[in-house]
């Protein structure tokens, strides 16, 4: 199915869950400061690993920068 | 939590030391940033969320490392749904409640939106955060900020990364008198004297990233700028002297000698 990541779409297998995503961009499962936004909500990282994502669904995987 | 000494900047309950928060807005170095941190004695540090492609990473244990409380932003956001959104990711991201609130109502001088600003303030408020606005330098905007519950208030000096300096101290002054939570210059401080005019105008504390962040030298402008924050409230508690617009002798006329030559 198809996903957007970032902005990017990407396409995934049916069973493919936030975690998942978030490892391929590239964030070590014990980094610290990452949120994860699905269709405009947060999904707590506790839910990753538990939460499907849904076809057409928009991630954003954020972390911090320099800003402010 | 820790008992406030006698001078001690106290947000939402908490004692800082430190009246300089480090904006980390414009390193793009993380070594330089962890230097300026250590120079500027700050325990606050914006942080701002972007996508981890444009987000190199090691900033936040950077922060942590300095010793200094993380501060999320909402930069880039223009409405109070935007921005009560990054929000909460930056809750979930940081696991803190404190926020640099920021609606912006314009691109091209990242001027404050002060009816979206006032509106997700209040939601965000109602949501547990501690919130701390950048906002204009308007005294009811500032006092209508500090009703819905703001922790403290940060009005602009001049714009964004202008290093304009303080445009209006009349305003600042007056913000000031107008609300009894604290208030932090934000935006537009240039160099050391502009942090130490915001404080002598009895802002609380200065928020500084630009002008230390694209120094030539960050660091050694870190120093400066948190001995102006020091120098300022000093002069601020010292109470200056009134302005007269004549000159008044420092030296006293009495026993002034007779040096008439002899006739």
């Amino acid at each position: 199915m198809r996903v957007t990541v970032n902005g990017d779409p990407r396409d995934v297998p049916a069973d493919c869950t936030v975690a998942t995503v978030v490892a391929e961009a590239g964030v070590a499962p014990d980094e610290r400061g990452v949120a994860v936004a699905v269709d405009g909500d947060v999904v707590p990282r506790s839910r990753w690993a538990a939460t499907p994502l849904n076809p057409e669904a928009r991630v954003e995987v954020l972390r911090a920068t320099a800003g402010g | 939590m820790l008992d406030p000494r006698p001078d001690d900047l106290v947000i939402a309950g908490v004692p800082l030391t430190s009246r300089l928060l480090l904006g980390s807005g414009g390193f793009t170095r993380l070594d330089r940033f962890e230097r300026a941190l250590e120079a500027s004695g700050s325990e606050l540090v914006t942080v701002a969320l972007r996508r981890v492609e444009q987000a190199p990473g090691g900033l936040y244990d950077a922060i942590e490392r300095g010793g200094a409380r993380v501060l999320p932003n909402t930069a880039g956001c223009y409405t109070a749904r935007e921005a009560v959104q990054t929000a909460r990711l930056a809750r979930e991201a940081f696991g803190t409640d404190w926020l640099k609130l920021e609606v912006i109502g314009d691109r091209r001088t990242l001027l404050p939106d002060a009816v979206e600003l006032l509106r997700a303030a209040e939601e965000l408020v109602a949501d547990g955060f501690v919130v701390l606005p950048y906002t204009t330098d308007d005294a009811v905007l500032a006092r209508r900020l500090e009703d819905v519950g703001c922790a403290a208030v940060m009005p602009l000096g001049s714009p964004i990364g202008s290093g304009l300096g303080l445009r209006n101290p009349h305003a600042i002054a007056l913000l000031r008198d107008a609300v009894s939570v604290p208030v932090i210059l934000d935006a537009g401080i240039g160099t050391a004297s502009d942090a130490a005019l915001a404080m002598e105008l009895g802002c609380d504390a200065v928020l500084c990233a630009t002008a230390i962040s694209r120094a030539r030298e960050p660091e050694r402008m870190a120093t400066a700028v948190r001995l102006a924050v020091e120098a300022g409230r000093l002069a601020r508690g010292a109470g200056r002297i009134p302005r007269l617009d004549h000159a008044q002798a420092s030296t006293s006329d009495a026993g002034i000698p007779d040096l008439t030559p002899a006739p």
